[in-house]
């Protein structure tokens, strides 16, 4: 697949190779794809396997391919090189006008909706693209402050997610206690697993690390797995209390939400509160992450991302360092965590994969290290994406009824990583603004910035 | 001891399947000094592969010898895992090379949800059985309580392994493809001033970790006698436990780490209890990673300004 091929002297020569070239990946395309889209296992009536071909749609795909990359050889590739382009660079001052209309617009989010689809159909957008997306934001912003700033690589950051929702769960089941009490609770909790799970790998670097934390991760979901008595197993916990606004629950009893303010009882109420909860807890992480990397401790962080060892020989004291990034990342996992369990009221291991920690870092890998605005495209486009492949049901004039869109969901999703990074390894928004500088706040280009061997 | 005698046949034969996959992470990390996530879902692939095969010669040829059904599957899941790895190199992660050290491991970890959806899209997300082979059982310890048995599947997973591995070894250490590898292992920039082809030889490195995974992945069939798309990702992690263990980069450890997991993980399973197999596995590799970064036969990082 050389694409020197292409950029030889005479244009005749040019179709030679881009045929031989084609010729080529037509013979790929056969070894990788003939077998899979060519052939289809299924189990007979004995429950034995047997084998039925489907020629047409193999050629069909590998069609697009050969004949895609030969037009592209000869058209596209077969140009001289434009020149780069500069990295695209959000200026520290578009950063600061944008941000109150953002959080304008998160607010009025709701309202939009509703006043648009009305409060049947705004029930559905509100809580699978706002709650849902919110909840990725919230958790891409807390391990930002572990990945982003103090370049500790996690995999497995969903196993605080899964503290702060397990705790939840187990303490409003057994002790009643009320979803606002639990939550500084749930996040402690986490935290104080921050430490715990921190504490030994503090000496590991780089790819170590992230699979230390990954193992880590599987094994706090295997013991909730395995241990019945404690988590429920694979059952999971249901029924568990939803959050109340200061003690007004939001059901159709005279004591509710909607009979306490005289108006007529909806769903939509919930889902709306839930809404304004999660953002609220989604803003204060941004501000708390905007305001720590200002403080010495932040400084710390991201010395440490840049150079460990220059770091230890300036005096920092390592350790703390690294113990309070994953304390406090941990922290909003666990917040996040509790937000889940009650809003679902069913928590089960299922929701806290290895899966859900690789979304997680994409998001925050995705959107540009340490950028709080890259975090919040990279969510949105890829939770989004996500979800609005649920609502694709045109796709089915094009494919036929048979045609699933959610089939698709994770595929293109796993695609999607690869061809953001292939587009932009630095992420999204690949520049960081300084907190430190010398007379002049200028942003640093992101191919500037060693990202850390923590 | 009949039972620990079983039990060391039945590891040894889970931890060759454990060892080869993890040369592939370790040969990977040790050239470009990648975690190669998608690794485990190549071996998954190649299991499909095999079975796809098995079945195009068992249903639709009528091939009854079971010795040549088993022979063609392993050099047609070889052959095209190694396609499908080379290409993954290409696509995915050569772009990659020089940029900043995450970029790869996002983009690999890409990969490996893409895989495991593919064959999933592709082929359905049920289990695939495929008939029993090579049941018969040669009983080592007659005993009327607790017999010991070796399979001929155990004894044929343990030959291929020891011969593809004498194969794989004689490659690396003999011949002057080897030779390239291990010199771009020790110092990409000098390697290729003394040109050698870099990108080749690391394509060839992901070459020679796919057929291996292949290898892996027909035992892994023949052994269990089921597929499925998730398959990839435990004993990928395993297989990179295997190859931390071993001393990451270091070829026979990656064997004797696999092993090594393939044991612990039988015996943990027979004497205590089988619910928490995976998290033995998992604690192994927290706790080698912890007290002994370097493993078994690595050699220890140096940290430089």
């Amino acid at each position: 697949m050389g694409h020197d091929a292409t950029t030889g002297s005479a244009p005749r020569a040019d179709i030679t190779a881009a045929l031989k070239d084609a010729l080529w990946t037509a013979v790929i395309v056969t070894a990788i794809l003939g077998p899979f889209l060519g052939l289809l296992t299924i189990q007979s009536m004995e429950s034995q396997l047997a084998l039925i071909s489907r020629w047409p749609l193999f050629l069909a795909f590998a069609a697009i391919i050969v004949g895609g990359r030969f037009l592209l050889t000869v058209f596209v590739w077969s140009r001289p090189p434009k020149a780069k382009k500069a990295p695209f660079q959000l200026s520290p001052k578009v950063e600061r006008t944008a941000a109150p209309f953002f959080v304008g617009l998160l607010f009025a989010f709701p309202m939009i909706i509703l006043g648009t689809l009305g409060a049947g159909g705004s029930i559905k957008w509100i809580d699978n693209f706002g709650i849902q997306i919110l909840i990725y934001i919230m958790l891409g912003w807390g391990l930002n402050v572990v990945v982003g700033l103090a370049g500790l690589l996690d995999l497995g950051y969903v196993a605080f997610y899964a503290v702060g929702a397990y705790s939840y769960a187990l303490l409003a089941k057994t002790f009643g206690l009320s979803f606002w009490m639990l939550l500084p609770i749930a996040g402690m909790l986490a935290a104080l697993w921050g430490i715990i799970l921190g504490f030994p790998v503090l000496r590991l670097r780089g790819d170590y690390l992230a699979i230390v934390t990954l193992a880590f991760g599987e094994i706090i979901r295997l013991i909730l797995i395995n241990w019945v008595s404690f988590s429920g197993g694979y059952a999971g916990i249901s029924g568990i209390p939803r959050p109340t606004l200061f003690g007004i629950p939001f059901n159709a009893s005279d004591s509710g939400f909607a009979a306490t303010f005289g108006l007529e009882f909806s769903p939509i109420h919930r889902t709306m509160f839930l809404y304004y909860v999660i953002l609220a807890l989604a803003l204060i992480t941004a501000g708390v992450t905007m305001r720590l990397r200002r403080l010495p401790i932040g400084r710390a962080w991201e010395a440490l991302r840049e150079d460990e060892i220059a770091c230890r020989s300036l005096g920092i004291n390592t350790t703390n360092t690294k113990l309070t990034a994953f304390a406090i990342g941990a922290m909003f996992g666990g917040f996040a965590g509790s937000f889940f369990s009650a809003r679902q009221g069913f928590i089960s291991p299922e929701s806290f994969t290895f899966m859900e920690s690789a979304n997680i870092l994409a998001i925050v890998v995705l959107g540009g290290m340490g950028s709080l605005w890259g975090v919040v495209i990279a969510a949105v486009a890829l939770v989004g994406g996500f979800e609005l492949m649920r609502e694709m049901d045109f796709l089915k004039l094009v494919f036929g009824n048979d045609f699933d869109p959610t089939q698709y969901r994770t595929l293109l999703f796993g695609l999607a990583m690869v061809v953001i990074m292939l587009w932009k390894p630095r992420g999204l928004i690949s520049t960081r603004e300084p907190t430190a500088f010398l007379k002049e706040r200028k942003s640093v280009s992101g191919s500037l910035v060693k990202e850390g061997h923590g | 001891m009949e039972v620990f005698l079983q039990q060391l046949i039945n590891g040894i034969t889970l931890g060759s399947i454990y060892g080869l996959i993890a040369i592939g992470y370790t040969m990977v990390f040790g050239i470009i000094g990648m975690v190669n996530f998608a690794h485990g879902d190549v071996f998954m692939v190649s299991s499909f592969i095999a079975v796809i095969t098995f079945l195009v010669l068992v249903t639709w040829l009528g091939v009854g010898s079971i010795a040549v059904v088993l022979l063609i599957c392993l050099i047609v899941a070889m052959v095209l895992t190694s396609v499908w790895n080379w290409t993954i190199e290409r696509v995915a992660y050569r772009p990659l090379r020089g940029s900043f050290r995450l970029a790869p491991l996002i983009s690999a970890i890409g990969m490996s949800i893409f895989l495991s959806n593919f064959v999933q899209v592709t082929q359905g997300p049920r289990n695939k059985p495929v008939p029993p082979m090579l049941k018969d059982v040669i009983t080592l310890v007659h005993s009327d309580t607790y017999p010991v048995t070796i399979s001929y599947k155990q004894i044929m997973i343990w030959v291929v392994t020891a011969v593809l591995l004498a194969g794989f070894w004689y490659l690396v250490q003999k011949t002057p493809l080897g030779r390239a590898q291990r010199a771009c292992e020790q110092d990409r920039k000098m390697a290729s001033l003394l040109g050698i082809d870099v990108d080749r030889t690391i394509s060839l490195t992901f070459v020679m970790g796919a057929a291996l995974a292949a290898v892996a992945g027909v035992m892994y069939m023949v052994y269990y006698g089921v597929v499925s798309f998730s398959d990839g990702f435990t004993p990928g992690v395993k297989a990179f436990t295997a190859a931390v263990l071993g001393g990451i980069g270091s070829l026979p450890g990656a064997v004797i780490g696999g092993l090594l997991i393939g044991l612990i993980e039988v015996f943990w399973s027979a004497y205590f209890t089988i619910d928490y197999k995976d998290v033995a596995a998992f604690s192994i590799l927290v706790v080698v990673l912890i007290f002994m970064p370097q493993g078994i036969l690595g050699k220890p990082e140096v940290e430089k300004v």
